[in-house]
């Protein structure tokens, strides 16, 4: 009898301990039908290859746009202002490469929050400027900062470049000096941050937690890929704006809006960077290392079932054909009513969502978030 | 016939075991609702959603707000009286009202074994489980008894079977013996089990454990039953539950297993776990041991009684046959796949926009789903008929209240069934707002296009 009640009190300990532990466990040798991927490798490669780097060329194209700011307003001419503006938009594009990783210090401070809200809010950005007086680390003043800010503060004060330019030199809007600069600095300061805490420290946590859960680096990654491609990309940059969550066309709230020219091209950026991110191509390079891709071509070794890696990478390509035909957005919803080449290219945005959000997570068996199941 | 009878069900046993399994019972409960509670998860599934999923028929039985904590303590105090024994019969009564309230608040959270929680506990209603080791039999010894007829504790035993024998017949189609699905889906991402992680990537493995899954459900009922090989079979079911436990997410389900299968035990067995309990908590046990034949006078109302028990299980044997009078792919249609004991049968998942149309203008929007669901609602809704249909009126109903007219509700929904690719799952012209939710089939799912052979 004792020997019964032990056992019981060992399994009861057994079920207390193993609830969420993450224990280390590779998958090794290598015959034919067995599902051999080390997410462990997948981790690293994200992490050395493509997530570093990636931050590491923003901050540098940071820097350069302050730079350009600094020479502006060193000697505010037209010349200044639009290489100030040309800075802007590489360091723009630049984003794009980082804006999806949301996880770990970049969550942590809300960099996707504080770095590119739009519409930007040009009545508190006014206000601002005339007073000098306010807090950019408020959350309520998310909207008045970041790269829609500036886009704002370089394309939208003035009709033309003259008009920006008197805008600039007349003497009683000098704030508008320090509130750009602010701006940048405010940016400056989270990539900073997001950087440091991802070199000291965040990348050995992020790749030594490479178990199964929904606390697992895997499984927090893919979901926060799949945010950022469904929230972000397709409905932040194209859906929202086209008016498919509103029932009519909101101009104004694309990307870049008052610049009026790179909100395709900025889409296409972060196509791209969540393209490469899926084939685990490496930062500024063609060579590709374990990725989403390559996962699951692994677990397609013994399931025998489509060749979704190839399914997906088609969509992706098929979505930038279109989207690479259109003029940029503001023009496309405000030229055409409706804007119907738009709406075309968006469903082929839109079809790449279900591929990723049922067909990948469910062969790689990801978790959206810990409860019971007992297999739907 | 008669002998039969008079073994199985009038003859009188040892109430140990009977008294055993209301104790462990109810500590696995009260257990099972601390953990509840400790996870936060009644106030993210019953408090902060705006929008629960109601099983048909009880779309009255809703989270009520702060109260719902309520409801858990309730349930949690009737847990504590079952385990003691103490006004057993209010207890185990307000134990099933409350754990059943809380069940059909958002079948969101539907899983088989709190529908077997639920079954139990309506079965123990009617169990003279307080007449031996309780507070009542303590209090007053003309309601102890030390022995009982046989059918208290053979219920239970055919509820147990029930559940496995089923579980094992569900596992008899094509997708789960032929094609290890969705074994094969599910073991390699396991790859980080201590000790056998390392093989769960292997294709052996995940027949092995296919197989020797169905035939476990298939054949523990009775090598329970069977005196000779009922060790065995406990060892069987102790190493089948922990495994499933260090696998799945599947809370305390093996636990409540583990210990119910204790009821197939000789009572010698269960006289000594309760002397066990009488020697830490210094309780006469011997005190209970009267002697005295627990019987019933076959009156009006213990007829009904019987009469209650005998529907109550042929309703379990058929109830898992109703998919039978529905066309169509059971895995694919889900009609007819709850209350069932189909358990970790299938990975299914799939994705639903929904298109909401004015109907006097055609002008269009898409919905947010997230506005409205939590990721646990979004997922479960998308890929299951009926909460696709209930979500589809709520968002009818939440659009008109803000002032649109003739509200139209259409669904372009992608469903992916054991490593399929995912196709169309609903006909995404029909206007769902003119489909109402009844027991008949649902001729807006887009035919399965493939085949799952099996019962």
């Amino acid at each position: 009898m004792k020997r019964i009640i032990g056992f019981f009190i060992v399994l009861i300990l057994g079920w207390a301990c193993s609830s969420d532990s993450d224990t280390e466990g590779t998958v090794v040798v290598d015959p034919i039908n067995e599902v051999s991927f080390e997410r462990s490798a997948m981790l690293i490669n994200w992490a050395d290859n493509i997530i570093i780097p990636s931050y590491e060329a923003f901050s540098t194209d940071l820097d350069l746009l302050i730079d350009s700011f600094d020479a502006f307003k060193e000697n505010p001419n037209e010349d200044n202002l639009v290489k100030f503006r040309s800075s802007w938009i590489s360091a723009y594009s630049s984003w794009q490469h980082v804006a999806m990783f949301e996880i770990g210090p970049a969550e942590t401070v809300g960099f996707q929050l504080n770095m590119n809200i739009y519409p930007t809010n040009t009545d508190n950005i006014d206000e601002f400027i005339t007073t000098g007086t306010y807090d950019l680390s408020l959350s309520s003043n998310r909207s008045s900062k970041g790269f829609p800010a500036l886009d704002y503060l370089l394309n939208g004060l003035g009709e033309n470049d003259a008009e920006i330019l008197a805008f600039y030199n007349n003497g009683t809007n000098n704030t508008v000096f320090t509130y750009t600069e602010d701006v940048l600095l405010d940016m400056k300061s989270l990539i900073g941050t997001v950087l440091s805490d991802w070199k000291e420290g965040y990348r050995d946590t992020f790749v030594a937690n490479d178990g199964a859960s929904s606390t697992s680096s895997v499984d927090r990654m893919v979901n926060d890929y799949i945010f950022y491609y469904e929230k972000y990309l397709r409905a932040g940059k194209m859906g929202i704006p086209l008016g498919v969550f509103s029932g009519s066309t909101l101009p104004q709230n694309v990307e870049a809006y008052y610049d009026g020219t790179i909100s395709a091209d900025l889409f296409l950026e972060g196509l791209s960077a969540v393209h490469d991110f899926f084939n685990g191509k490496h930062f500024n390079s063609e060579t590709e290392g374990e990725s989403l891709a390559s996962y699951l071509d692994a677990l397609n070794t013994v399931k025998d079932g489509e060749d979704l890696s190839a399914l997906i990478n088609g969509q992706f390509n098929t979505a930038r054909d279109m989207v690479q035909d259109l003029a940029s957005f503001r023009e496309e919803i405000e030229n055409n009513n409706p804007p119907t080449a738009m709406f075309l290219a968006y469903d082929e945005v839109q079809k790449a969502v279900p591929m990723l959000k049922v067909d990948m997570v469910s062969a790689m068996s990801i978790s959206i978030d810990f409860v019971d199941a007992d297999g739907d | 016939m008669k002998s039969i009878i008079d073994t199985y069900i009038k003859a009188p046993v040892e109430a140990a075991p009977l008294a055993v399994f209301r104790i462990l019972f109810g500590l696995m409960m009260l257990l099972s609702i601390i953990r509840f509670w400790a996870y936060g998860w009644i106030d993210k599934f019953y408090l902060q959603p705006k929008f629960f999923f109601s099983y048909y028929g009880f779309e009255w039985v809703k989270p009520v707000g702060q109260f719902t904590y309520l409801i858990f303590i309730v349930c949690a105090i009737s847990a504590i009286l079952v385990v003691l024994g103490y006004r057993y019969k209010m207890a185990i009564i307000v134990f099933f009202l409350s754990f059943t309230y809380i069940e059909l608040m958002d079948k969101t959270t539907y899983l088989n074994h709190y529908y077997f929680i639920s079954l139990l506990s309506f079965l123990m209603i009617f169990l003279p489980a307080n007449v031996y080791y309780s507070l009542d039999a303590y209090k007053n010894p003309k309601k102890a008894f030390q022995y009982i007829p046989g059918w208290t504790i053979n219920s239970i035993k055919l509820l147990l079977g029930i559940v496995y024998f089923y579980a094992g017949l569900a596992k008899l189609n094509s997708d789960w013996l032929l094609k290890a699905m969705p074994l094969k889906i599910w073991l390699p991402s396991k790859f980080d089990t201590p000790l056998i992680g390392s093989f769960l990537g292997e294709e052996w493995v995940h027949y092995a454990f296919s197989w020797t899954g169905a035939l476990f459900d298939l054949c523990i009922p009775f090598l329970l039953l069977n005196k000779k090989t009922r060790t065995f079979a406990f060892v069987m079911v102790v190493i089948f539950h922990v495994l499933t436990r260090v696998l799945f997410p599947i809370g305390v389900f093996p636990f409540v297993m583990i210990i119910s299968a204790l009821i197939f035990f000789d009572a010698n067995i269960h006289s000594k776990i309760l002397r066990f309990f009488s020697n830490r908590l210094k309780i006469d046990l011997n005190s209970f041991n009267t002697a005295k034949v627990f019987k019933q006078i076959p009156t009006f109302k213990i007829k009904i009684k019987y009469g209650v028990i005998t529907i109550f299980f042929c309703l379990q044997l058929l109830l898992p046959f109703r998919y039978v009078l529905y066309p169509g792919e059971l895995f694919w249609t889900e009609e007819g796949y709850r209350f069932s004991w189909r358990v970790m049968l299938m990975e299914k998942s799939g994705y639903a926009q929904f298109k909401i149309v004015n109907g006097d203008t055609g002008r269009w929007f898409y919905v947010d789903n997230s506005d409205f669901l939590s990721p646990i609602q979004e997922k479960q809704m998308a890929f299951q008929p009926d909460f696709i249909l209930e979500y589809a009126h709520f968002l009818k109903e939440h659009f008109e209240n803000d002032g649109h007219k003739n509200v139209q509700v259409y669904v372009d929904c992608q469903v992916s069934l054991n490593g399929r690719l995912s196709t169309k799952y609903i006909d995404s012209t029909i206007d769902l707002t003119k489909e109402k939710e009844s027991f008949s089939h649902k001729n807006w799912i887009t035919p399965f296009k493939d085949e799952i052979k099996g019962i």
